[in-house]
């Protein structure tokens, strides 16, 4: 003890990662791939520097939106992209609530949730647009492609973490409908849906945000929606127009996060 | 949950009291109601003549499509390269402006509770709200198309995203431990370094990597208005209707985005 008194000695903070080599190796590995990832980026500055003057309107523009000159445009496209929302995220529930019970380890065999999975990662892996281009060349133009993209990317999203919370529930409860003689249907009804209803509302309401939020792209490849309007007007350099489209998502995207708030805070 | 009397005496039980019920219905009534005019309208425009054609063209173009043009790998290379290049270049960049608007939005660390908090939330939700294609559709009207362009979209869609799961991560520390590092007479720096850095350590790790892997995921398709990345040989493929490139694109992309979600949950695993 007197000896740690008479020398005291210095305190160092611990690091992160325990082993040195691991560390060090980590942080040359990641220094180099950023080196080569920095050096593989061109960047045209003097093009760069020319768009500035562009950024600056585009800018400038937020404090004088255009909502007028083409508003009946505007209108459309967001009524279609709302109306993409709804029907979507109402289809996308119905569907991922089965595929969500069977892509659940606790209560689906093995071949259902192998399925399930696999619907799982698959509609996970592939991006919204990408999805939208094939609907698009299979369905046509038009807000049946966007609806049919939008419903498939909610099941991957839904189902996924449906499953997820059904494999966190209580087995007790669900053992105890079971003891009463109840079948498939009622153990689910009575055992399962009343520990998952809280998180499946509000994971519905977080999706409803999210598929509005995409049904802004999905325009841009003809699958209907604002992004079409959004696009035109960005190729025409009709910045305050675009102002006015990107002022109104971003609204109904806080009205749309304020109105999931209170509902989660009212179920949970 | 109500118990009632029926006429004979006998309890009936049933899982909530009338007015509990027509409200439910009600609400179910509209629910439908809404949707059904929602459907209406979609069904109205579109054309179902060719809808019933679709399995034959889904057909169609799955047989156009398979083989896959496996030679075509060759040329996927840099731009996978340039895909995972704008996907961690631009989580990055996004995390240097998320920090300090996590800090300033964070109830418990802000300096001015409306004149720090307000706009910091504000940069979250318009952060959040557009899509990174929309960022890159609008980069590369002003500076050009091409990988930066691509990066910068990434990293503005970034910030409201790690901001904000960080931001709720500093709201949730142990205000136990910052209050020890104040007894020692530590200054705000240190305590931020000592206090509140180390709690929030590991899930802004987390945080970063899971969004590196879903940035993975939409670099893949920045490509296809200009911005660089696999995206522009998949639009150029599909300009030209080559459906076995294609085919073999989409299966790349498929392969990239699991490998990225294996390694981010492998990540997250060893952290947490």
């Amino acid at each position: 003890m007197s000896a740690t008194l008479s020398a005291p000695r210095k305190w160092r903070k611990p690091p992160l990662i325990k082993n040195p080599f691991l560390r060090w190796s980590l942080l040359l590995g990641s220094l180099a791939y950023l080196l080569l990832a920095v050096g593989s980026l061109e960047v045209n500055w003097s093009r760069v520097y020319e768009g500035l003057d562009r950024g600056g309107r585009f800018i400038l523009a937020f404090t004088h939106p255009d909502f007028i000159s083409r508003w009946s445009d505007i209108y459309d496209g967001m009524m279609e992209s709302v109306i993409m929302t709804i029907t979507s995220t109402a289809a996308g529930i119905i569907i991922s609530i089965p595929i969500g019970l069977g892509a659940a380890r606790n209560i689906a065999p093995l071949p259902v949730y192998i399925i399930c999975r696999g619907i799982i990662a698959v509609s996970r892996a592939l991006h919204e647009i990408i999805v939208a281009i094939l609907m698009v060349a299979i369905f046509g133009f038009g807000p049946l492609a966007g609806f049919i993209t939008l419903s498939f990317a909610t099941i991957g999203f839904l189902s996924k973490l449906l499953a997820e919370d059904i494999e966190d529930t209580d087995r007790s409860q669900a053992e105890a409908i079971k003891a009463t003689g109840a079948a498939w249907l009622q153990w689910i009804n009575y055992g399962i849906q009343p520990q998952v209803m809280p998180r499946l509302i509000g994971l519905s309401m977080y999706r409803l945000d999210i598929n509005f939020r995409e049904s802004a792209i999905l325009g841009l490849v003809g699958a209907g929606g604002i992004g079409a309007t959004l696009n035109t007007a960005f190729d025409r350099y009709e910045f305050d127009t675009a102002a006015a489209i990107i002022i109104i998502i971003i609204t109904i995207v806080m009205c749309l996060e304020y109105l999931s708030g209170v509902i989660r805070a009212k179920v949970q | 949950m109500a118990v009632s009397t029926d006429k004979s005496g006998q309890k009936v039980w049933r899982l909530s009291d009338r007015n509990a019920q027509l409200a439910r219905w009600f609400a179910w009534f509209v629910a439908v109601a809404v949707i059904m005019y929602c459907w209406q309208t979609i069904s109205e425009q579109t054309t179902w003549f060719f809808v019933m054609d679709a399995p034959n063209i889904a057909g169609d173009i799955a047989s156009r499509a398979m083989p896959p043009k496996w030679p075509y790998i060759n040329e996927l290379w840099e731009p996978l390269w340039d895909t995972i290049n704008i996907a961690t270049i631009g989580t990055l960049l996004s995390l240097f402006l998320a920090v300090p608007v996590a800090f300033l939005a964070a109830r418990n660390t802000t300096p001015h509770k409306y004149l720090c908090r307000w706009p910091a939330l504000l940069i979250i939700v318009s952060s959040r709200s557009i899509n990174s294609l929309i960022w890159a559709l609008l980069l590369v009207a002003i500076i050009g198309p091409g990988i930066f362009a691509g990066t910068i979209a990434i990293a503005l869609r970034s910030i409201g995203f790690c901001a904000k799961l960080l931001y709720e991560a500093i709201e949730e520390i142990d205000e136990k431990q910052v209050e020890a590092i104040k007894a020692t007479g530590a200054s705000p720096w240190q305590v931020m370094a000592y206090g509140i850095v180390p709690q929030i350590m590991p899930s802004f790790a987390g945080i970063t990597v899971f969004r590196w892997d879903i940035n993975i995921r939409e670099s893949t398709v920045l490509g296809l208005v200009g911005a660089g990345g696999i995206g522009l040989q998949m639009q150029a493929s599909l300009n030209v209707l080559a459906w076995p490139q294609v085919s073999l694109i989409l299966l790349v992309i498929f392969a990239a985005v699991i490998l990225s979600e294996m390694v981010s949950a492998k990540v997250r695993g060893a952290i947490i």
